[in-house]
């Protein structure tokens, strides 16, 4: 356990890619192949402790710590695992079977446990610990582990410490769970390379770059196709030998969330790649609505019938057990629509081309997508590129619409979390409302994003010394400062006092030079929202 | 306790309606100043009462004009201003930093400053002086800052340096007070070597110097005069720099560098990733939360006010152990930006 602690602390304070890799490498010679997969599984962050929750962790702590120092400590560090990890009394005279735990050990502790004797486990362990430990320990606990490793880099170190190749493990890593005993097995030379074909797993979907201005002299309607960008979430759904299966664009196993689809009794096996949306086909509803269906484990039948969902399929990876990532996208196009045409399922629309004539024509188009329904933008699709995974550069690009930009005024701030702890980061912003009689300034949502490291430091000394309120852990500050905030989309909304929900605001520009008076007003906003 | 001759106001706490103030944020006619760091002591008043260190400390930063007229004192020298009765006591936080003992109306207020109780070879240690109020800073005034004994930090220091023979590390410390404690811990430690120096931190270690702390072998962190490449002639070298230069074109000179800081912030973890820091080491010229607690303790006063820094946590500690205590919220003292 504290070679592995000391593994994320060296990789929390390495910048560069290729040290973070060697770290990784380092650790991987010294390591035994369970605790090689143990680790890559906190570190992927696919790791999964059902019995032990994070709230559990903290009513832990509120009978060895003072409640009230905690909360403003929790607040003062922003992040969960490493508060009570500082905070938590030390012990002088460590007990060795806790203090020297493998980090196998730790983690079959931790799956086995029952409800009931969790406390204990968790108490015993947090006193055998060193700190840097102790906040190891934690973080296996409540997730977010924020040490600056994507799991592509994990596996790439995985790759190189034992000369596979990586894009074969990545195809295989899905189709295993933590940790990951056949994989690595085959990896280490063990045993043959396990075989998957049969299994309904995720593949690594292909991404596309923003569309920049010097690639649009490459757009043409010979070379590139268009579909709209459709405004749901990505998805890849599955069917193998009776096996459905849905997953996110992550690889998260999302079926259960979406009976309506991962139900149905498909007869082939194939592996599609598309977008999930509210509404039906012939009624297909916004993003907001189909947020009401996110994250919802076990949804009830109420809300499957008021939001349903269906599926705009616009990529075939796998048909009838035949890859076909390595045919172009014409041909694989080509094929989807006829399996859709031939299976004619309720609940799967195939993403239609869009037909242009030139740059200018798309320009246009994109320009419209918000009139007749909401598309996102459009996408665009080399014709002779083959599924890629990852997001190499060329074959796809996307094509957005332009955001909505106003300028609102700081009202509020609050620390932040994660990479941002400790400093006033979380920044709530209103316009201004007109009455006949006054002039007001009315919430109307919050950015965490948008600026610079170094702006963030000033924005922070801005709080700190205009602070003309406190509310628990909110300062209230001058209203002084205006932001220029784009937003991908507004709606009307009564969950928000404004009355109006936006979409993803983050902050374009700090207004230094810009006086409050001059901020947009809500009038404005409300015909955005039209 | 009924306390009618001290207030706050927009320049700092005033004494006897104005006769003088502690470490007032703006020009004022009598000022008693704690410690020489930019925002405790600031130019422009009209008369200085402090140590002799920090005198000599404003004087080498702000000139010979930093105000009309100055009076420098030692530690525990009884001193009048009209009817007050002052002194001032070691506070530990850098070299000439002082507490403020004020006895009037048979009341002894103390005004700590920002002080430590972690040993530093470069000033005196705090002494506690019983008081019935006492005034103190909250900088890490919150349960989660526990720091290490500043030794631990330095063999983490020397045990990088040798083991990144072939990189050269830049320490962020402050010019005053931390560089020369870091400076003088590695040398108490053995460690001889040439330390090389951003060229704000010269004047202070040459005046540290002065008051006989010596500080070994320095030479300021150029690069035109040097044999070789930088890459080459800072392999396996220390350059300690302003935190600010860090992140500035100034450490760019230096490839490859190993980026460390000495701060208690250092604690947070996320706090000292988003700085870019590679090295962090906690150590740090405040207090601690379990030293504030001890301090209070060992003063015993009847009230505690907290200038700056986490007050919450502080007053709510107070009040659990029967003590009455009270934020004073003055802004412009940097506690919780001096990274």
């Amino acid at each position: 356990m504290k070679r592995f602690s000391e593994l994320l602390l060296n990789l929390i304070y390495t910048s560069s890619r290729n040290d973070k890799i060697t770290h990784i490498m380092n650790w991987i010679s010294g390591s035994e192949t369970e605790e090689i997969g143990w680790g890559l599984s906190v570190i992927c962050q696919e790791l999964e402790i059902p019995k032990v929750k994070s709230s559990m962790v903290k009513e832990i702590s509120f009978t060895h710590l003072d409640k009230y120092l905690f909360e403003l400590s929790y607040d003062y560090v922003g992040d969960m695992a490493e508060t009570i990890s500082l905070i938590w009394p030390e012990k002088i005279n460590k007990a060795k079977k806790f203090n020297k735990a493998s980090l196998p050990q730790v983690i079959k502790d931790l799956k086995n446990i029952t409800k009931n004797e969790a406390p204990e486990l968790i108490t015993n362990y947090l006193n055998n610990f060193d700190q840097n430990t102790r906040w190891t320990f934690l973080k296996i606990i409540t997730g977010g582990l924020r040490v600056g490793v994507s799991s592509r880099i994990a596996k790439i170190a995985l790759s190189k410490s034992f000369n596979k190749d990586i894009n074969e493990i990545e195809e295989l890593w899905h189709a295993f769970n933590p940790p990951y005993r056949e994989l690595l097995e085959w990896i280490n030379g063990k045993t043959k390379k396990p075989n998957v074909q049969n299994r309904a797993i995720f593949r690594s979907p292909m991404l596309a770059n923003p569309l920049e201005e010097s690639d649009y002299k490459l757009i043409n309607p010979s070379i590139y196709l268009a579909e709209w960008k459709w405004d749901g979430i990505r998805i890849q759904l599955v069917s193998s030998n009776g096996y459905v299966k849905l997953y996110s664009r992550t690889g998260d196993d999302i079926s259960k969330s979406f009976p309506e689809i991962s139900s149905f009794k498909f007869k082939q096996s194939f592996s599609l790649d598309g977008e999930l949306m509210a509404g039906e086909i012939e009624n297909p509803g916004t993003f907001n609505d189909l947020q009401q269906r996110l994250n919802r484990k076990n949804p009830s039948k109420e809300i499957i019938n008021s939001v349903p969902t269906f599926i705009i399929a616009y990529d075939l990876l796998i048909l009838d057990k035949i890859d076909l990532r390595s045919k172009n996208i014409l041909e694989r196009r080509k094929k989807l629509k006829t399996f859709l045409n031939i299976g004619k399922f309720p609940f799967i629309k195939y993403s239609e081309e869009v037909s242009y004539r030139n740059f200018d024509d798309l320009e246009k188009k994109r320009l419209k997508c918000r009139e007749d329904f909401n598309y996102e933008g459009l996408m665009l699709k080399l014709k002779v590129s083959d599924y890629q995974t990852g997001r190499p550069k060329g074959p796809w690009y996307k094509f957005k619409r332009d955001p909505f930009n106003i300028d609102a005024v700081l009202l509020y701030a609050q620390r932040g979390h994660g990479k941002r702890s400790s400093l006033y980061s979380d920044y709530t912003f209103g316009v201004w409302k007109n009455s006949s009689s006054n002039k007001e300034l009315v919430t109307v949502g919050k950015a965490y994003s948008g600026f610079t490291d170094k702006e963030l430091v000033r924005l922070d000394k801005f709080i700190r010394t205009k602070t003309i309120g406190r509310f628990g852990p909110v300062r209230e500050v001058e209203k002084s400062l205006v932001f220029e905030v784009s937003f991908d989309d507004i709606q009307k909304s009564k969950r928000h006092k404004s009355g109006l929900a936006m979409r993803f605001p983050r902050i374009k520009r700090i207004r230094w030079d810009k006086p409050a008076c001059e901020a947009d007003t809500l009038e404005t906003l409300e015909k955005l929202a039209n | 306790m009924k306390i009618d001759w001290i207030k706050k106001s927009r320049e700092g706490v005033q004494i006897k309606n104005g006769l003088f103030y502690i470490d007032p944020i703006y020009p004022v006619k009598n000022a008693v100043i704690t410690h020489a760091h930019a925002d405790h002591a600031r130019p422009g008043h009209n008369q200085i009462f402090a140590t002799k260190e920090t005198i000599e400390i404003m004087k080498e930063r702000y000139g010979a004009n930093f105000c009309e007229k100055f009076t420098a004192y030692d530690y525990n020298q009884n001193f009048k201003i009209q009817d007050i009765n002052l002194f001032f006591a070691p506070a530990g936080h850098v070299l000439g930093s002082a507490q403020i003992v004020i006895n009037y109306n048979n009341q002894r207020v103390t005004f700590a400053g920002d002080y430590k109780r972690q040993y530093d070879p470069t000033c005196l240690p705090f002494e506690p002086i019983k008081s019935d109020i006492f005034v103190t800073e909250a900088t890490f005034g919150l349960p989660v800052f526990k720091h290490p004994d500043a030794n631990t930090q330095i063999e983490i220091l020397i045990k990088s340096i040798q083991k990144f023979s072939n990189r050269c590390h830049i320490i962020g410390v402050y010019s005053l007070g931390k560089a020369q404690r870091i400076i003088k811990m590695l040398r108490n430690k053995g460690w001889m070597d040439t330390i090389y120096m951003h060229g704000s931190l010269v004047k202070i270690c040459r005046l540290y110097e002065k008051f006989g702390i010596d500080l070994g072998r320095l030479e300021p962190a150029t690069v035109k005069d040097k044999p070789e490449k930088p890459h080459e002639y800072y392999k396996g070298k220390l350059i300690l720099a302003p935190p600010s230069a860090l992140s500035d074109v100034w450490s760019r000179r230096f490839p490859n560098p190993i980026l460390g800081m000495a701060s208690g912030w250092m604690t947070v973890k996320q706090r000292a990733k988003q700085r870019g820091i590679n090295l962090p080491l906690i150590i740090s010229d405040h207090a601690d939360w379990h030293d504030i607690l001890k301090t209070i303790e060992e003063v015993s006063p009847k009230e505690v006010w907290v200038t700056h820094g986490s007050e919450e946590a502080l007053i709510y500690a107070c009040k659990k152990k029967n003590i009455k205590a009270k934020a004073l919220s003055i802004i412009g003292y940097e506690s919780d930006t001096d990274i």
